[in-house]
C-alpha cells in the first residue's frame, strides 16, 4: 500500500474510486477527471490516465457517457492543442459502443476536439480515425463516422477529400438503414464543408440516394436535409435539384413523409426564391392543406401564417385563404385545434380589409367550434387581431365563446380560460369587462375544483393590477370580502387566499382598512384550517403594512392565536409572530 | 415486391424430404419427474443470425443459448484428424445465460394479476459484442441488453482497499480534523478541491499518486440489463410484438389494438389499428398475432380470431383501421357446424424470410398464403385431421382454445406445426412437393413416424398450387394410443438458415436437424 500524505486522501480516494463497485461513486470520478488530470500532471494524463480511460470501455453506459463527456474538454489537461490527438483512441471506441447517447456525446466530443486540432494533426490522426469508423465492422462506428466528416473533410488534401466524398457516398447506400439515417442527418452539415462544384456533383447525387430509399425513415430525414441543402445551393441550382425533390416528396406515398415535408416547407420558400415559390411550392403547399391524412393537415395547418409571411398578401388570399376555410371546418379536431392556434397571426399578414371580410367569418365559426381546444385557440391570439381590426367586430361572438368556456365541465378547460382572462380584460376594456366578466371571475372562486380555486385568487390580483386599485375597490374586493361568510370552509380558505395576493396590490391604506379587519374576523373562525391560514395571511401582510397596524391589530391577533387548541394553528402563529419580531429590529 | 423468386423459382423437382435426426435436448425431464409450471417453455425464437437462440418461459426467465459449431475455431485440424471421426455438421448450441425477465404483478387499479410469463421474445439488431431482445408478457415489453464482460481485478490502490469503503469513510478515519466527515462520495470533499485549489496541484503532478492497475483475466462475464421498460400502454393481453425492417421502431399487439414504438423512446407509443367496437357488446373480432414484413418498413400483418388475415400499409394513414389487403377464405358450403369459427380463429401468422408468402396457424390447418393473391391460400395443410370427429371433447377441456404457433424454414420450401402429444409436423411447400413429417419431440423423434404409405396420386388441384395433405394420417398414432391434450407442443422454431427445427415439450426444448 502507497503512503499518501494526508491533503492528497481526497484526490486518492477519487482516484481509487475511478474502479469503485458502486457506479454512483466511479460517476462521481469520472465527472471529476479533471481534477485527477491535474494531480497527475499533464504528461501523466497523456500516458497513464487517457490510455487508461481507453481501457475501461465495457463500462456501464451512464459512466461512459459521462466519460465521453468530460473528454470533449479535456484538451487544456493534456498539455493544450499540441497533445490533442491522445484523446482520440478512447473517444474511438466510445463511438463504437451500442448505446445511442454515449455514441452521440462521443461524436460530438470528437468535433469539439477537432475543431481546435491543428491542421497537420487532423490529416495524421482524425481523417484515418474518421476511415476506420466508416469502415467499422459494426454499423455503430459507421453511423459514428457519418458526424464527423464536417470535421475532417476542411483540411483534407485534394486527394483524400476525393476519398472522403467516395466513403459518404458509400455510407448513404450502406445495408443498415441506421447508417443511412445516419447519413441522411449529417448531410447538410457535410454539404457546408464540401466545395461548390462537389457540391453540385458528388452530394447531390447522394442526397437523390437518399431521397429514394426505401425505408421511409430515411426519406424522412432526407426531408430534413432539403432545406439546409437548398440555403447552400444557388438559387437556380436549388430551382434545378431541389424544388423536384420537395415536390415529389409533398406526393410521397409515405404520410410521414408529406407531413415532414408540411413542417419544412416554408423555409424552403426563401431559397428557391419567389416566382418558383409561387408557381411550385403554393400548389405543393395546398395539396398537403388537403391531403386526405389528417396528421399532414395538422402539421400544414399549424404552418400556415409562417407561410402567408413569406407570400404576398395576393397570392395568399388567392391560394391560401379558401384552404384555411375548408380546414376551419375540417372533420378532425385536432386539424381545427392547429388552425386555430396560428390563424389569428394571419390577421397583420393581410391587413384590415381582407381580415374583416375573408378571416372574420373564420374567427367567428371556430370560436363556436365545438371542440373547447379550438375556441381556446382562438381566444388565446386576441391580441393579434386586435391590432388589426380591433376587438369591437369579434366581441360579440366572443362573450358566448367565453361564457361556455368558463362553464366547461372539464376543469382543465375552466383552468386554461382563467389564465387567458387577464389578456381579454387587457384587450377588451374596463367597460366590457364590468358588464361580462365580473361575474365569472367571483364565480370561480366558488369552483367545486380546487385547482379552479387557487387560479381565480391569482386571476383577481392579476385583474387587480391591470386596472389598478380603485377599480379593484369598486368591482372586486367587495364582491371578493363577501364570500368570506361562505358556509363551507373550503371557499373561505380560497377568500384567505385571494386577500393575501390582493394586498401588495392594493397598498396599505386598502389593506388595513379593508382587507385586515376581514381577516383579523376569521381569526375567530371555528375551523382550525381557517385560523393558521389566518396566521399565514398575517405573516405575508406584515411587511406591506405599518407598523402601528402590526403592533395594534395583528399581533394581539397572533397572540391569541398562539393559545389556540390546536397545535398547527398555534404553530403558524408562533412563526408569524417570530417574523414579525423580525420586521420590528431592521 | 421481390422476393419471388423463393418458391416460384424452385427447382422444377420438389426438394428430396428430410430426414429428421436428434440433435440436442435442455432440460429434459427424467421419468415421472413432474414439471413446475413455471419452467414450461412459453416463447422461443432464433435471432437473425441463427447463433443465438432464446427461450421464454411462465416464470418471466429468458434463457438464451448460442450457437457453438460455427465458432469453435480452437480445435486444430490435426487435432480433429487424431480424432478420427467426422465433425458435425448440423448447428449446436449450447446454454449461454438466462435472466429473470418479468416479475407477477398486480395491477391495483384493476384487481387485476399480471402473469409473468413471457409472451413473445423479438431478437434486435445486433451491436458489438451485445445481443438485445424484446421480450414481453401480458403488459409490459422490455428491451435488455446482454452482454458479455471481461471479469477485471482492480489492485494497486492508492489507499488500502479495507480502508477504503467508501470516501467519506476515507476522510473521516484519516482526519479527525475534517468538518464534515462522513457524507459519502462527493459532497463532504467538494470543499477540500476548493481548498487545494487550481495551483496546488504543481505543474508536474503529484508523483506519489497511482492510477489503479487493472487486470483483466480471460474469464468473462454475461450481464442481462433492462435498458427499457415500455408499459402502460395495452388495455388487453398483449400477443404479439414484432420489429420493424427499419432498426428503429417495433409493434405490439393486444386483442384489440395496435401500438408503434420507437425502441429507444419508451415514454409513448402510436396506436395505429385499432378494432375495438364503440361498444363491447358488439365484439365479434379480436386480433390474435401480428407482425412486420421482414423488408417492407410499411407493411405489416395482423391475423384475428374469424380467420383472416389483414396486410396494412403505414404509409396510407396514421390510423390503419382500414387494410390494403385481406386474406380470408371463403366458407365451404354446408359445413357450418358449432366449431366452425372457434377453429377457424388464427393463433399464429409468419412471413416468409423474403415477404412473399405469409403462413398462418388455425385450429386444424396451416395455411400458406401468397401476398399478391387474396382469393384464397396457394397451400393449405392438415395438421390432425383425425381430431375433427373429437372436436367435442376439445372443447370441453379448452384444448380448442390452445395457441400453436408455426414457422417456416430460411429456404420457404418447408413449414412446420405442432400439435397433441408433443408431436410437430413438417411440410414442404415447393411445388410438387408431398413431403409431411411427423415427428415427436423426444430423442427418437419417428418413434411415432406414421408409415406413410407410397404417395397418393396427388389431386388435380394441385395445378392451382394447391395442395392438401396431412389427412392420410389415421386417426391415432402409430402405438395405438389415445391422445393426450395435455402435452401439447404449441411452440416451435426454425432455423434462420439452416433445416434445424427448436421446439418445446413442457419444460424441455428439443432441437431436431436435417
Amino acid at each position: 500500500m502507497a503512503m499518501i500524505d494526508e491533503p492528497l486522501y481526497p484526490i486518492a480516494v477519487l482516484i481509487d474510486e475511478l474502479k469503485n463497485e458502486d457506479i454512483q461513486l466511479r460517476l462521481n470520478s469520472i465527472r471529476r477527471l479533471s481534477t485527477i488530470a491535474r494531480a497527475l500532471g499533464e504528461e501523466r494524463t497523456r500516458k497513464e490516465l487517457i490510455p487508461f480511460l481507453g481501457e475501461n470501455n465495457d463500462d456501464d453506459d451512464e459512466v461512459l457517457l459521462a466519460m465521453a463527456e468530460e473528454l470533449g474538454v479535456f484538451i487544456p489537461y493534456v498539455g493544450g492543442v499540441e497533445h490533442a490527438n491522445v484523446l482520440l483512441p478512447p473517444l474511438e471506441t466510445l463511438c463504437t459502443v451500442e448505446e445511442t447517447c454515449v455514441r452521440d456525446k462521443a461524436v460530438e466530443s470528437l468535433c469539439r476536439i477537432g475543431a481546435q486540432m491543428r491542421e497537420q494533426d487532423l490529416v495524421e490522426y482524425f481523417i484515418p480515425l474518421v476511415k476506420r469508423l466508416a469502415a467499422g465492422e459494426w454499423f455503430t462506428a459507421r453511423v459514428s463516422s457519418c458526424g464527423l466528416f464536417q470535421i475532417a473533410y476542411p483540411s483534407a488534401p485534394e486527394a483524400l477529400k476525393t476519398e472522403l466524398r467516395a466513403i459518404y457516398s458509400q455510407l448513404c447506400q450502406d445495408d443498415m438503414p441506421m447508417v443511412r439515417r445516419s447519413a441522411a442527418t449529417n448531410l447538410g452539415k457535410f454539404a457546408a464543408t464540401v466545395e461548390a462544384p462537389h457540391l453540385k456533383v458528388d452530394i447531390m447525387s447522394m442526397f437523390d440516394d437518399l431521397t429514394q430509399d426505401d425505408q421511409d425513415s430515411v426519406r424522412l430525414l432526407a426531408v430534413e436535409g432539403c432545406a439546409a441543402l437548398g440555403k447552400l445551393l444557388e438559387p437556380q441550382d436549388c430551382v434545378a435539384h431541389i424544388l423536384p425533390v420537395i415536390v415529389n416528396f409533398s406526393q410521397d406515398k409515405s404520410w410521414r413523409v408529406r407531413y415532414m415535408v408540411a413542417n419544412q416547407l416554408y423555409e424552403l420558400c426563401e431559397a428557391v426564391g419567389p416566382e418558383p415559390t409561387r408557381s411550385d411550392l403554393v400548389p405543393a403547399y395546398v395539396r398537403l392543406l388537403r391531403d386526405n391524412e389528417a396528421e399532414v393537415r395538422i402539421a400544414a395547418a399549424g404552418k400556415v401564417t409562417k407561410f402567408c409571411r413569406i407570400l404576398n398578401p395576393e397570392l395568399a388570399i388567392q391560394h391560401i385563404l379558401p384552404c384555411v376555410k375548408e380546414l376551419s371546418t375540417d372533420s378532425s379536431q385536432h386539424v381545427r385545434s392547429a388552425l386555430a392556434s396560428v390563424i389569428m397571426g394571419m390577421a397583420p399578414v393581410l391587413g384590415k380589409d381582407p381580415t374583416i371580410e375573408q378571416l372574420l367569418p373564420i374567427f367567428l365559426s371556430l370560436l363556436k367550434d365545438e371542440f373547447p381546444d379550438v375556441r381556446l385557440n382562438i381566444i388565446s391570439k386576441l391580441d393579434q387581431v386586435n391590432q388589426v381590426i380591433g376587438i369591437d367586430l369579434l366581441s360579440q361572438s366572443l362573450l358566448p365563446a367565453i361564457v361556455e368556456l368558463a362553464e366547461d365541465r372539464h376543469w382543465r378547460v375552466r383552468l386554461a380560460i382563467i389564465e387567458y382572462i387577464p389578456l381579454l380584460a387587457s384587450q377588451l376594456g374596463v367597460a366590457f369587462f364590468d358588464d361580462k366578466l365580473g361575474a365569472l371571475c367571483m364565480q370561480w372562486l366558488k369552483d367545486k375544483v380546487y385547482s379552479i380555486r387557487d387560479a381565480a385568487a391569482n386571476n383577481v390580483k392579476r385583474l387587480a393590477e391591470e386596472f389598478g386599485p380603485d377599480w379593484a375597490m369598486q368591482h372586486i374586493v367587495p364582491q371578493v370580502l363577501d364570500m368570506i361568510n361562505n358556509p363551507h370552509y373550503l371557499y373561505r380558505m380560497t377568500i384567505l387566499h385571494a386577500i393575501s395576493l390582493l394586498a401588495p396590490v392594493m397598498g396599505s391604506d386598502i389593506t388595513c382598512s379593508k382587507l385586515l379587519p376581514v381577516v383579523i374576523n376569521a381569526s375567530k373562525d371555528r375551523v382550525p384550517n381557517i385560523k393558521f391560514n389566518v396566521a399565514k395571511v398575517l405573516q405575508s401582510v406584515i411587511p406591506i403594512v405599518d407598523q402601528s397596524v402590526v403592533e395594534k391589530t395583528i399581533r394581539p391577533c397572533l397572540v391569541e392565536l398562539t393559545e389556540d387548541p390546536d397545535v398547527d394553528v398555534r404553530f403558524f402563529a408562533t412563526q408569524a409572530l417570530e417574523s414579525s419580531n423580525q420586521v420590528m429590529m431592521c | 415486391m421481390h422476393g419471388g423468386d423463393e418458391v416460384v423459382a424452385a427447382p422444377s423437382r420438389p426438394p428430396e424430404p428430410l430426414d429428421w435426426k436428434f440433435s440436442q435436448v435442455f432440460g429434459e425431464r427424467t421419468a415421472g419427474e413432474e414439471v413446475q409450471e413455471v419452467d414450461i417453455i412459453s416463447a422461443i425464437e432464433f435471432d437473425k443470425t441463427g447463433d443465438h437462440l432464446a427461450t421464454g418461459d411462465r416464470g418471466g426467465r429468458v434463457v438464451l443459448f448460442e450457437r457453438t459449431d460455427a465458432k469453435d475455431h480452437g480445435v486444430s485440424r490435426r487435432d480433429l484428424e487424431i480424432m478420427d471421426y467426422p465433425i458435425s455438421r448440423h448447428p449446436e448450441f449450447r446454454y449461454k445465460t438466462e435472466f429473470q425477465s418479468h416479475e407477477p404483478e398486480f395491477d391495483y387499479l384493476k384487481s387485476l394479476e399480471i402473469e409473468e410469463k413471457i409472451n413473445k421474445i423479438r431478437w434486435c439488431q445486433t451491436a458489438n459484442s451485445a445481443l438485445f431482445l424484446l421480450s414481453t408478457n401480458d403488459k409490459t415489453i422490455k428491451f435488455w441488453k446482454v452482454q458479455e464482460k471481461k471479469v477485471k481485478k482492480i489492485s494497486d490502490m492508492n489507499l488500502d482497499p479495507s480502508k477504503a469503503v467508501g470516501s467519506g469513510s476515507v476522510a473521516s478515519s484519516s482526519s479527525s480534523s475534517s468538518p464534515k466527515p462522513c457524507l459519502v462520495n462527493g459532497s463532504s470533499f467538494d470543499g477540500s478541491y476548493n481548498n487545494l485549489s487550481n495551483n496546488f496541484f504543481p505543474p508536474g503532478g503529484l508523483p506519489s499518486l497511482r492510477l489503479p492497475a487493472v487486470v483483466t483475466s480471460q474469464e468473462t462475464n454475461l450481464v442481462a440489463r433492462c435498458r427499457r421498460v415500455y408499459g402502460h400502454a395495452h388495455d388487453y393481453h398483449i400477443n404479439s410484438i414484432s420489429n420493424n425492417s427499419d432498426g428503429e421502431t417495433f409493434i405490439s399487439a393486444d386483442d384489440l389494438r395496435i401500438n408503434l414504438w420507437n425502441l429507444e423512446i419508451s415514454s409513448q407509443s402510436f396506436n395505429i389499428v385499432d378494432v375495438k367496437p364503440a361498444d363491447m357488446e358488439d365484439l365479434t373480432e379480436v386480433i390474435t398475432s401480428a407482425e412486420f414484413h421482414p423488408t417492407h418498413c410499411n407493411m405489416l400483418a395482423y391475423s384475428s380470431s374469424k380467420g383472416s388475415i389483414r396486410l396494412i400499409d403505414l404509409r396510407q394513414s396514421a390510423l390503419c383501421d382500414s387494410h390494403t389487403k385481406l386474406f380470408e377464405e371463403p366458407e365451404a358450403p354446408g359445413s357450418r357446424s358449432f366449431f366452425t369459427e372457434i377453429i377457424a380463429s388464427i393463433s399464429d401468422v409468419k412471413f416468409s424470410k423474403e415477404g412473399r408468402y405469409i403462413l398462418s396457424r388455425d385450429y386444424m390447418t396451416l395455411k400458406l398464403w401468397d401476398i399478391n393473391m387474396d382469393s384464397g391460400p396457394v397451400a393449405t395443410f392438415q395438421v390432425h385431421e383425425y381430431l375433427r370427429p373429437k372436436l367435442c371433447d376439445l372443447y370441453e377441456n379448452d384444448s380448442i382454445f390452445d395457441k400453436f404457433e408455426c414457422c417456416l424454414s430460411g429456404d420457404g420450401f418447408r413449414v412446420a406445426t405442432g400439435s397433441y402429444s408433443n408431436i410437430f409436423r413438417v411440410f414442404g411447400c415447393a411445388p410438387g412437393s408431398t413431403e409431411s413429417t411427423t415427428l415427436e419431440a423426444s430423442k427418437n423423434p419417428m418413434r411415432r413416424q406414421v408409415q406413410t404409405p407410397t404417395r397418393p396420386s396427388r389431386p388435380l388441384s394441385s395445378i392451382t398450387r394447391v395442395v392438401r395433405r396431412g389427412s392420410d394420417t389415421p386417426g391415432v398414432d402409430a402405438n395405438g394410443n389415445a391422445f393426450d391434450f395435455t402435452t401439447k407442443l404449441l411452440h416451435l422454431a426454425w432455423h434462420p438458415t439452416e433445416n434445424l427445427i427448436a421446439c418445446a415439450a413442457a419444460n424441455s426444448l428439443y432441437m431436431y436437424y436435417a
